[in-house]
């Protein structure tokens, strides 16, 4: 089977650098995949679970904030943080999940906007981490 | 004649700040090869950042973008990126006098100046001018992107609101490990980056999807934008002041070194004085003892 090349790239160095099958990832738009010999295409990334198949083995990542370039068979993730589904400490962002819990419903009841922004920011991560955790363990 | 004792505790002294400078010198250049790493990392994102910039914003209708948005400029906002500690040369100095110039000059020309200052050494030297807006102090150890996400909030709110119509980062650039200097980044309004290289602009423009329409991914770029500019910045300063105090530290161990030297001589100088005075003393005695 045809395979792609992605590329996972953080402020804090390259995740993955590797020739794949497939490619899921949380676009603007809802769900994309790509496969080998896709179109040239420029989509942002929301906070999510990206998710790669190589040798039918299945991989999968929280990534957060960034965009996804793809041309010439290569597809590029630039996002601010990238973790393996299995690295990622779930005790961790349990508590983080409640931590944003928390804050949002303060910043709801004071109605503080900037703040609000930030915990929903937070809550998303937080549960985007539980997920691809709970992904990866399967 | 200094007496003996006291140029034996100078030399003590001396050589225990020496052992200081010399364990500062050693963590420091263990500190750069870290912020050096962090660097090198940040490399690959920062390259394939900009190159997405520039295809993208080539035959961008800039106007209608925020943080694009030129205006006539009556606010100067400078973001002063300084390390948080002291003793590393004159490399905090350098850029505070960047700035100071940057701000009298803009202040000549009729514009108001406001101040963001990241790192303790800058928030301390300007705080007393009254006009920082905003300090992030004791952040240069450990940031990280988040970090620089919160201050380019900060400094692209106060943009778009209109209290300030320029914004540009004075800090710190490593050249090499001998040479840091203070550089100027212009920040905002965001300028349409110029494409690099023409057959690569080319080929990217036409075939392109984009998800959504290029100005909404413009949107959500341009303030990561931002961040990688900050991070870059800080990332610049963090390397440039482990190198300015490796040299700093180098220096003032090589003058501990001179300064015991001559301390050194000194105290033989006292000793052979102290010993030749007793020996008269002797002499004199025996003598008078002849009779």
């Amino acid at each position: 089977m045809a395979q792609i090349h992605l590329e996972v790239v953080t402020p804090t160095g390259p995740v993955v650098s590797d020739e794949v099958d497939i490619v899921t990832a949380p676009g603007h738009g809802g769900e994309f995949g790509v496969l080998a010999n896709h179109s040239p295409f420029l989509s942002t990334i929301k906070t999510g679970t990206l998710s790669y198949k190589k040798d039918k083995k299945d991989h999968y990542l929280m990534v957060s904030g960034g965009f996804t370039e793809v041309s010439n068979n290569r597809i590029t993730f630039l996002v601010e943080s990238a973790e393996f589904g299995q690295d990622i400490d779930v005790e961790r962002a349990m508590l983080a999940k409640e931590r944003a819990e928390k804050r949002l419903a303060e910043a709801l009841q004071k109605s503080e906007k900037l703040n609000r922004a930030r915990a929903e920011a937070a809550l998303q991560r937080a549960m985007a981490r539980l997920r691809a955790a709970e992904l990866a363990r399967q | 004649m200094p007496g003996l004792k006291d140029v034996k505790d100078k030399i003590e002294g001396v050589k225990k700040t020496s052992q200081i400078t010399q364990a500062m010198n050693m963590v420091a250049s263990a500190k750069l090869r870290g912020a050096q790493e962090k660097m090198e990392k940040f490399r690959p994102y920062n390259q394939k950042f900009a190159a997405a910039m520039s295809n993208l914003s080539a035959g961008m209708d800039a106007a209608t973008l925020p943080l694009m948005e030129v205006r006539d400029v009556k606010t100067v906002e400078l973001v002063i990126v300084t390390s948080d500690r002291g003793l590393c040369g004159s490399f905090n100095s350098n850029i505070i006098s960047t700035a100071e110039k940057m701000m009298h000059r803009y202040e000549a020309e009729g514009k108001k100046v406001s101040l963001i200052c990241v790192g303790k050494k800058g928030a301390q030297y300007f705080r007393k001018t009254g006009k920082v807006r905003a300090g992030f102090e004791d952040i240069m150890g450990t940031f990280q992107m988040f970090n620089a996400r919160e201050i380019s909030m900060n400094i692209a709110e106060n943009f778009m609101a209109g209290d300030s119509d320029e914004v540009q980062v004075v800090y710190g650039k490593f050249h090499s490990v001998a040479v840091q200097k203070p550089e100027v980044l212009h920040l905002l309004p965001i300028r349409p980056v110029e494409a690099a290289e023409e057959d690569e602009k080319t080929e990217i423009s036409g075939a392109y999807t984009f998800e959504p329409e290029p100005g909404e991914i413009m949107e959500v770029l341009l303030p990561l934008y931002m961040n990688v500019q900050i991070y870059h910045a800080m990332l610049e300063v963090g390397a440039s002041e482990h190198a300015a105090r490796m040299t700093a530290m180098d220096n003032a161990t090589s003058a501990c070194k001179d300064m015991i030297h001559e301390l050194t001589q000194l105290y033989n100088k006292a000793r052979q004085a102290a010993i030749t005075s007793e020996l008269m003393d002797i002499v004199g005695g025996a003598e008078a003892l002849k009779g």
